[in-house]
């Protein structure tokens, strides 16, 4: 059952960033603004579940399947290499931080 | 610009497939307390296949391949929701040098694995190819 939930929300929020990142990431610009959108969104609302002590079948569907497949490491990183040093540590600081905070933040919600 | 649909199947399929694939590394090798090496291996294995993956003769052919294995595959598998996570709760637990150690090295591992993999494959990568 797990597998299957995971599976399920990976695959809406890959899609939901594909499309996002699609629409709204352009490489000369120096943040790729669809993925930082859906990595700040996604850090918020595991956050938000973290805080609010969600577990089981809803953490495995929302958290590991659905935060999961929203959110990327691979893409982020790519992005920030190839717009070089200096670019490229302006967007790691913007996406860093700001999952920080936004995870932090969620966090803060979920508590309430 | 949006996608085809097709293409946002092929991202959906294989984003399924990739976070399955991060679950059952957690299920397998689960962190112990501390550092989250699980999420830091899963992430600098993820940027180094992404930046490997134009050397791929299979998504070098097909757009809805190099979908479903880039923006698919490998971004369903690396995570940076878990990543923010896993340093928030590192800082409020006031593991400020592990927390530090741990965002700050995940950065600097998969950085360097995109440049090993970017200079292995020599190749410039579509920014709407990226997973």
């Amino acid at each position: 059952m797990t597998p299957l939930l995971v599976a399920l929300g990976g695959g809406v929020g890959a899609a939901l960033r594909f499309v996002v990142a699609t629409r709204l990431d352009a490489p000369g610009r120096t943040v790729a603004a669809g993925t930082l959108l859906v990595n700040l969104v996604g850090s918020f609302v595991l956050g938000l579940l973290a805080g609010a002590a969600v577990r089981g079948d809803v953490l495995a569907l929302l958290g590991v399947g659905f935060c999961g497949g929203l959110t990327t490491y691979s893409s982020f990183a790519v992005q920030a290499a190839e717009r070089g040093p200096r670019r490229g540590a302006t967007y790691a600081a913007a996406t860093v931080l700001g999952a920080l905070a936004a995870a932090s933040l969620g966090w803060w919600v979920g508590q309430a | 610009m949006t996608p085809r649909p097709r293409l946002v199947a092929c991202a959906a399929a294989g984003g399924a497939v990739g976070a399955v694939l991060r679950w059952s590394a957690g299920e397998l090798a689960p962190a112990a307390d501390g550092f989250p090496w699980t999420t830091f291996a899963i992430n600098v294995t993820g940027s180094l296949l992404l930046a490997l993956l134009p050397a791929l003769a299979l998504a070098r052919g097909s757009r809805a391949w190099a979908v479903a294995l880039g923006p698919g595959v490998l971004g369903g598998f690396t995570t940076l929701s878990a990543y923010a996570e896993e340093g928030r709760a590192l800082l409020a637990g006031g593991s400020t040098g592990t927390a530090l150690a741990y965002l700050l090295g995940t950065l600097a591992a998969c950085w360097v694995a995109v440049l090993l993999g970017a200079a292995a494959t020599r190749r410039q990568v579509p920014e709407e190819d990226l997973g």
